[in-house]
């Protein structure tokens, strides 16, 4: 306890001022296209390297200047990570500032740390930022979401802290910090500014926690008047759940904490269709993004060249724009969306009877 | 009592067109002194509130219900709930409500809370289902959420720990963990439905929600005849905007409840019209199963359009708790005719009537 709020003091003093766009990225932003930007590439688990794959035959038919550095999970627990990922993929991904992560999936055991969550810590990834919208052609019962959630992924709920108090009496700690909700809420305000969104809603439930939700939104309300020309607005969760599902055209952007973004994120998935159909990116300190496909590894269909590349492809689309290469993830987005919509070429999880492979290539014709 | 089955003689002369009649019998013996009017708790509240329990006296005025109301004034900006009403309810064990707004962080803790926690309201019950005739996007949706009252997520207990570091506890007891899974078990055995989920976050909580989950599997081996199974709280929102037909009764601890239940309620037709309510072992108090949005609508106040479907149904649940079934089918089968007529609906379920001209239409499909 004691040496964690040291280390959460001792960060705060050092951080003081976050800043998400680093100097990393903008120079990447003025590097011109003929020098190819390095990006690692973690095929991940069961259909992980056939949707990599995928991703690898869009990249190099867009024509994208993208060079991958391949890792892959180790089967030894690599000491220094405490984690099957070894030193050398994680130094990988904070030397290139990109990467693009394919499912994987943590064996069962003790002794080491899951994947995802080495990551995490290691990467010190901070927000976790997913789009969702509804694609054209694909019927579900929503057919107007276009919104971003971005999630703080450090704390709150997901501290980890938990004891018991006596025999049948358990605590476990939500912790709030103002350096991390300055942190995500800053990433917010300019994402929405940079994609050309209007509303940012912070999402909380003050009225009950009224000391650590609300100084989560004290956080958003400080980095609001920063930015007057974004709205902003404060919605309880419960509230929130409810306007989603009765017309989510209502929101823009989300920020949230940790475990109000884990729920709500997972629901606008389930409103455009399902995990397999969402992207997702994840914002580290310095300027790091890493895309990823959240989605399980899928080990029945694994190798039968079944899977739906589509989660990871638009991750990639996100790694692209976070990259500002907007024109390029203009022409990959469009062409998976046109693919989708046309229906001749859909995965059996879409109602279709293609392949992967038939699946990609669909893509790349409508580059 | 002559007054009580002139109606009854008016619905078997009228019977073979209404489909809730006449096929039962009901032999229901009532104790002498059964019938004598019994005394009930309102407290109108804020916002929509004094409007739609104005609704409820009406019809139970119109309907001669063995009931007579007390009415205490109470609204959201009190310190605390005054004395004389938790005496009131203590007395009458029975309480209708109105919503109660909750100030966001200002120190005021939410009375709403604080009733639950000094009447040892342990349960909290929503019943999400579709009304005939309402359309809606999901058809088939019947659940019934019981969450879990007076701990968890709304322990109240939070502090400071160094300035920018906020610390809140979640606290979670064997005693109401099993006491909940009891009453949720207990619930589905008498209430004849199949099977029981259990909603959790014990991959990150892993001592809080697992101490939830291991009291419910444990009460669940006592009802072999029920199933029994286990969702976490993320993928369980995902599952119910897409495929709520699975879910029967679930058990939730107290702030996952709160999310579920609003989501269930939004996917089945709205906050406006599910009924719900707060027991414990000695007390009841029913309100607006989910409250979420409604309460300081200030539009709905002043064009007194607030829909009164939800505590009407939950004044009907009161007075099946209040041992008069008829008079519970009765408000019902006429609500439910109002609905599925379409005629006079508020503006959340796409109409334009008043909350007055609901009441009226309601009053008059009484039989």
């Amino acid at each position: 306890m004691a040496t964690q709020l040291l280390r959460r003091a001792s960060q705060i003093l050092s951080h003081s001022s976050p800043n998400p766009s680093s100097p990393l990225s903008f120079a990447r932003a003025f590097s011109s296209a003929t020098t190819p930007i390095r990006a690692t590439l973690f095929p991940g688990d069961g259909i992980g390297p056939e949707i990599a794959e995928s991703v690898k035959q869009v990249f190099q038919a867009a024509e994208v200047p993208i060079e991958w550095e391949e890792h892959y999970v180790g089967d030894q627990i690599d000491p220094r990570t405490q984690s099957f990922l070894t030193w050398e993929s994680l130094e990988s991904v904070r030397r290139n500032g990109v990467g693009l992560k394919g499912p994987m999936a943590t064996p069962i055991g003790k002794g080491h740390r899951s994947l995802n969550l080495t990551l995490r810590k290691e990467l010190n990834l901070y927000a976790n930022v997913r789009p969702c919208y509804s694609l054209p052609g694909y019927k579900t019962r929503y057919d107007n979401v276009n919104l971003i959630t971005i999630r703080e992924n450090t704390e709150g709920e997901y501290s980890g802290l938990e004891h018991q108090v006596v025999r049948g009496v358990v605590e476990s700690l939500k912790i709030i910090t103002r350096q991390a909700s300055l942190r995500v809420a800053e990433y917010a305000f300019h994402y929405a500014k940079t994609h050309g969104r209007e509303r940012v809603s912070a999402i909380h439930k003050a009225n009950i926690m009224q000391k650590t939700d609300g100084l989560f939104l004290k956080c958003c309300r400080e980095v609001a008047e920063k930015y007057p020309e974004i709205t902003y607005e404060e919605v309880v969760i419960d509230n929130c759940c409810m306007m989603l599902v009765k017309n989510p055209a209502l929101f823009d952007v989300l920020v949230m904490p940790n475990l109000y973004g884990d729920i709500i994120s997972d629901l606008c998935a389930g409103l455009i269709g399902g995990l397999g159909l969402t992207p997702s990116c994840n914002i580290g300190e310095g300027g790091i993004a890493l895309a990823e496909a959240v989605h399980g590894s899928a080990p029945d269909i694994a190798g039968k060249n079944m899977a739906n590349p589509t989660a990871l492809l638009l991750s990639s689309v996100s790694m692209l724009r976070h990259l500002k290469l907007h024109d390029k993830a203009d022409r990959i987005q469009d062409a998976i969306l046109n693919t989708i919509a046309e229906g001749k070429f859909r995965t059996a999880d879409l109602g279709g009877t293609s392949t992967t492979t038939d699946f990609t290539k669909a893509i790349c014709d409508h580059l | 009592m002559a007054r009580r089955s002139i109606p009854i003689l008016k619905q078997l002369l009228s019977s073979p067109c209404s489909n809730l009649t006449a096929t039962r019998s009901v032999t229901y013996m009532p104790r002498p002194g059964d019938g004598a009017p019994r005394a009930v708790t309102l407290i109108p509240g804020d916002g929509i509130g004094p409007l739609v329990t104005g609704a409820v006296e009406q019809v139970m005025e119109a309907m001669h219900a063995p009931v007579y109301f007390e009415r205490y004034e109470v609204h959201g900006d009190m310190k605390r709930v005054p004395e004389e009403v938790i005496d009131s309810i203590k007395k009458n064990k029975v309480c209708l409500k109105g919503g109660l707004a909750t100030p966001m962080g200002g120190g005021v803790s939410s009375l709403n809370v604080q009733l639950r926690r000094e009447l040892d309201l342990y349960a909290s019950l929503v019943n999400c289902f579709n009304l005939p005739g309402l359309p809606t996007r999901h058809d088939n949706v019947d659940i019934v959420v019981i969450r879990e009252n007076t701990e968890g997520e709304y322990s109240g207990l939070e502090h400071e720990v160094v300035p920018g570091v906020v610390e809140s506890l979640k606290v979670i007891t064997k005693f109401c963990s099993e006491r909940i899974a009891k009453y949720a078990f207990e619930y589905a055995y008498l209430n004849n439905r199949k099977k029981v989920t259990a909603v959790h976050k014990a991959n990150i909580m892993k001592l809080a929600d697992g101490l939830f989950l291991e009291s419910c599997r444990e009460v669940a081996t006592k009802y072999p005849g029920i199933k029994y199974n286990e969702i976490i709280v993320d993928n369980c929102c995902m599952q119910l905007v897409s495929k709520p037909e699975q879910f029967d009764v679930m058990v939730t601890p107290n702030l996952y409840g709160n999310l579920v239940a609003n989501t269930a309620a939004g996917i089945a037709g709205g906050t406006g019209v599910m009924p719900g309510g707060n027991v414990g072992a000695d007390h009841a108090v029913f309100e607006q199963g989910a409250s979420a949005g409604n309460v300081g609508n200030e539009n709905q106040v002043e064009q007194k359009r607030a829909n009164p479907v939800a505590l009407l149904l939950s004044s009907a649940m009161m007075l099946r708790h209040l041992q008069f079934p008829s008079f519970a089918d009765r408000l019902e089968t006429a609500v439910e005719r109002v609905i599925s007529e379409g005629k006079y609906r508020t503006k959340d379920l796409g109409g334009s009537s008043t909350t007055q001209e609901v009441v009226d239409a309601v009053i008059a499909a009484l039989d």
